[in-house]
């Protein structure tokens, strides 16, 4: 390795001193380091994580047997409403997004995004939207009542949300939390796009990008183009119930339908807006543990940005059971089956990039092999769902709530997974431990897959979603209790995994600049880099800069 | 059921049926449809015996499966949902078999050389090859969807159809016979529909408040109930019997406690059920003080009993309430106990409940719930 350092001029360790407690803090707070923020980002989803599981524990508790008396209806439905609001808006946001703010500008040998000021910013806003969601627990009823939080679903559809119908404050503070953080997920997507486009290295044509910085790069556009309209109908919603607009308003000849349109327009594109982060992790991590460059890296740019284009056109297979007549069902249903053809062409990159590689299972490819095989699970259960006949029974079931935890869980969150042990070492210079690694993983993997592929059952069986109780004539006490099973593994997981994080803080193995043999330019700098990322710009000729340095013979410039 | 797209051929050729599907991209997806649909039928009779044996203690109330199929749109969409399992089951035992054999098949062994592995950076003829074999299966899927959908939303009426409204309310269900006079809640009666000689039942479906859904799985898929719009869903259920659904869109405080029952009468036995409901309240005068209450208090504005004062329209119709076989859009069974303590607190056996507790006095609540219980 010491030619590749010599070769980068990479900074001599500056050596920090301890700071006091106060001032190291305050060094946080007000940093615009999109290192710093990255983590405070990932950290920030990491603490949301905490909550919404034990929610959604509560929620598999509940449910375990029949006619259950544990929770009221009220307080599952605030639940579910906080469960699904905070995974999406507060836990999957924030890391991905926290990703791409470390991992951008490290990659494309920037010493930080374009906005640095914009990007604390956007951080900041996302925190605060997170922290008034939850303020509603205290203050959800308005000032003189109890409080409570919101219980319209995450979806939140008119006219449920409407002043007849959610009295008190709850909804308000759905609604301006997540414009609160809409804002700032707007501000940091601005801001990855013109870092991408502004600030690559000397030799980083877009051809030559890390595929996680493409991924980003398409994420980073479609939220422009998606989270907009959630913001619009968001503030129409505020009109309706402050100012007495009609925009959903049904009982004065509003549109319930509107809000929906309106809310998938953003809300499907926000699943990919989260899956291809999960796709980025892939892409960089598979090659690496196989020792093979990434298969048809032409064909996985195109078929991203396809990817892209497509998931604003398929929003309302949310709403087959909507009754929107025959020629919009097939419309959708077309435009959702081709979806398979671009992640079907992903899928089949990576497979060709393990095949004839020398595969070393460390704990990220580990998860990441998992997500292969989840990942095709959610693919075929979505073609399932775009069969739009097939959909009017399974619309709403639990078979849904499988099929989306698949993609959801099964993929985003174990490519989380796989992320955070192949960049810890880079962000901390200390490795993850690996025993705990090992058995992070296969607690997670056992555990989801015994509540998520029962889940499937349930569904066909004919149990809906977001039901506090159900009676004990159904049929589905074994599914649920099945289901359940999986709840303590999954939580146990996630626990050794923060363990494996503090632990690994004090005591973990030194990490060394590029502890995994990797090939990108975030690996050339010390770990943790320092502020100012590399000490002279790099320059790059190929993909893998670091695969030309540690193979003069064979570089990849001359095959690319 | 022995043959693929049977159940789409009978819907399309039926009379009056809207054609708004291609004839020959038809042809075309039941030619694909035949043979998988053959065995994914018998797996599906299999498996559906297979779960009744499971819950055979006896009760009324079957699971709610999917595959358990009972009338026409139902077994229609049990013919595609086998169809494109059958496809995706492949596709997953050919994806997953390949990532089976490569992951284990290229792992690092102890000992190994540690040069690298050959650099393959990729292929055009395979990218092609594996972005047009999954553009083939989506054109074969998306058509055999097609079909599904324009035959199953073109069944237009027939004129001896049984024609009922449902409009869904935070948390029950208002079920209208227009034609027969008829008003009942959260118990749906029809007759069975013999596939010789059919008698559809088709449903009107409106919102008085939120969005809900209606579904019971083994009549067909769901639909919604939305305010300012109006759903038209078809029944023809098969088997005379008892089916169950539930609201399956998010509706409120009470969303799990909006049950629905589907009862499947032989015709004769359907004409009785008509001819009951048909039938003014019952007036027993033992029950008069009862009556009284009832009448005297808030009860009447949101109650009715044909015949009587009562013609409140928030809540249930209660001419023939003890004619259903369930209380609270069926939270609970029939029975005097369920009624008093319904009628009581109705908070207390189904939490956020929009009726309110009336503080009745023993005595009072006595009364009335007499009078209630002789309204059959």
């Amino acid at each position: 390795m010491d030619t590749i350092a010599d070769t980068l001029h990479r900074p001599e360790g500056a050596t920090q001193e301890r700071l006091p407690l106060l001032a190291w803090l305050h060094e946080w707070v007000v940093t615009v380091d999109h290192k710093r923020l990255g983590i405070m980002y990932i950290c920030t989803g990491l603490a949301f994580l905490l909550i919404a599981g034990v929610e959604a524990s509560l929620i598999r508790f509940q449910l375990v047997v029949p006619e259950s008396t544990l929770l009221s209806p009220q307080v599952f439905n605030r639940l579910f409403t906080m469960h699904g609001t905070t995974m999406i808006f507060f836990v999957a946001v924030p890391i991905v997004f926290g990703f791409a703010n470390y991992l951008v500008p490290l990659m494309i040998g920037a010493r930080d995004l374009a906005f640095p000021r914009l990007n604390a910013f956007g951080f900041w806003l996302t925190l605060f939207g997170g922290v008034l969601l939850y303020f509603s627990y205290l203050a959800g009823d308005g000032l003189s009542g109890a409080g409570s939080a919101p219980d319209v679903g995450w979806f939140a559809y008119a006219p449920l949300t409407g002043r007849a119908f959610s009295r008190g404050n709850s909804t308000d503070y759905w609604n301006l939390a997540l414009l609160v953080s809409g804002t700032g997920t707007i501000a940091t997507s601005v801001n990855l796009v013109a870092t991408t486009f502004s600030m690559r290295c000397r030799g980083m044509t877009l051809g030559r990008m890390p595929l996680l910085v493409w991924m980003m790069l398409v994420v980073a556009g479609m939220t422009l183009v998606a989270l907009p309209p959630l913001s619009a109908a968001q503030i129409m919603l505020l009109l309706d119930r402050f100012l007495g607009a009609h925009f959903f308003n049904s009982q004065a000849g509003g549109s319930a339908v509107l809000w929906q349109h309106f809310f998938w327009v953003f809300g499907h594109p926000e699943v990919y807006i989260l899956m291809i982060p999960g796709f980025a992790f892939a892409s960089e991590i598979i090659p690496v543990f196989s020792r093979k460059v990434i298969f048809g890296y032409p064909a996985l740019v195109a078929a991203t940005v396809s990817l892209g284009f497509i998931s604003v056109s398929v929003w309302a297979h949310h709403m087959f059971a909507v009754g929107m007549g025959r020629t919009p069902n097939a419309f959708f249903a077309a435009s959702t089956m081709l979806v398979a053809v671009p992640t079907g062409v992903k899928l089949f990159n990576w497979l060709g990039t393990i095949y004839g590689g020398r595969i070393r299972f460390a704990t990220p490819m580990l998860f990441c092999t998992a997500f292969l095989f989840q990942f095709l699970c959610a693919g075929l259960t979505g073609i399932m769902l775009a069969a739009v006949p097939f959909d009017w029974q399974l619309h709403d079931s639990y078979f849904v709530v499988a099929h989306f935890h698949f993609m959801l869980v099964g993929a985003i969150v174990f490519n989380i997974f796989a992320a955070l042990y192949y960049w810890f070492p880079k962000a901390t210079g200390r490795m993850l431990s690996e025993t705990l690694g090992r058995w992070n993983f296969w607690l997670l993997v056992v555990g989801f897959n015994l509540t998520f592929v029962t889940l499937h059952f349930a569904g066909i069986l004919g149990m809906p979603r977001r039901i506090y109780t159900y009676p004990a004539d159904r049929g589905w006490e074994l599914v649920n209790l099945v289901a359940t099973l999986g709840v303590p593994l999954q939580a146990a997981a996630v626990l050794l995994f923060l363990i494996n994080v503090v632990i690994s803080l004090r005591r973990g193995k030194p990490a060394g600049d590029d502890p995994w043999d990797a090939w990108t330019l975030e690996w050339t700098t010390t770990s943790p880099p320092p502020p100012y990322n590399f000490e002279t710009p790099p320059e790059v000729r190929s993909r893998r800069p670091l695969w030309d340095l540690k193979h003069p013979d064979d570089p990849d410039w001359v095959h690319e | 059921m022995t043959d693929g797209g049977a159940t789409m051929r009978s819907i399309e050729n039926a009379p009056g049926h809207d054609r708004g599907y291609p004839q020959h991209a038809a042809a075309l997806a039941a030619a694909i449809l035949i043979g998988c649909v053959v065995m994914a039928n018998r797996c599906a009779s299999a498996y559906a015996a297979a779960t009744a044996f499971a819950l055979g203690d006896g009760a009324s109330v079957q699971t709610p499966n999917i595959f358990a199929p009972t009338s026409t749109p139902a077994f229609a969409i049990r013919e595609l949902s086998w169809f494109v399992l059958g496809i995706c089951a492949v596709i997953f035992l050919v994806v997953a078999g390949l990532l089976t054999y490569s992951v284990i098949r290229f792992r690092r062994r102890p000992g190994a050389e540690s040069r690298e592995p050959p650099q393959v950076y990729g292929s055009n003829q395979i990218e092609l090859a594996w972005t047009i074999v999954p553009v083939l299966i989506v054109v074969v899927l998306f058509l055999a969807t097609a079909r599904y959908i324009f035959g199953l939303e073109g069944f237009a009426p027939a004129p001896n159809a049984l024609q009922v409204t449902v409009v869904g309310s935070q948390w029950w269900w208002e079920i209208r016979y227009p034609d027969l006079g008829i008003v009942t809640a959260n118990e749906l009666h029809v007759p069975v529909s013999d596939p010789a000689d059919p008698t559809p039942t088709f449903l009107t479906l409106e919102s008085a408040d939120v969005i809900h859904s209606f579904w019971v799985p083994q009549l067909a898929g769901k639909l919604d109930l939305i305010p300012n719009k109006t759903n038209r869903l078809w029944i023809d259920p098969h088997t005379p019997g008892l089916y169950v659904g539930q609201c399956a869109e998010f509706c409120g405080v009470q969303h799990a406690g909006m049950l629905l029952r589907v009862f499947v009468h032989p015709k004769e036995e359907f004409a009785a059920w008509v001819a009951a409901q048909q039938a003014p309240a019952v007036d027993d005068p033992a029950v008069r003080a009862g009556r009284d209450l009832f009448q005297s208090t808030a009860c009447i504005n949101c109650h009715t009993v044909r015949g009587t004062p009562a013609n409140g329209i928030f809540g249930p119709d209660l001419t023939h309430l003890m004619s259903r076989s369930t209380l609270a859009a069926g939270v609970a069974s029939m029975t005097p106990e369920n009624l008093r303590a319904w009628v009581n607190d109705p908070a207390a056996l189904k939490p956020g409940a929009l009726m309110p507790a009336m503080q009745l006095a023993r005595p009072d609540l006595d009364q009335l719930v007499a009078y209630l219980l002789t309204l059959r």
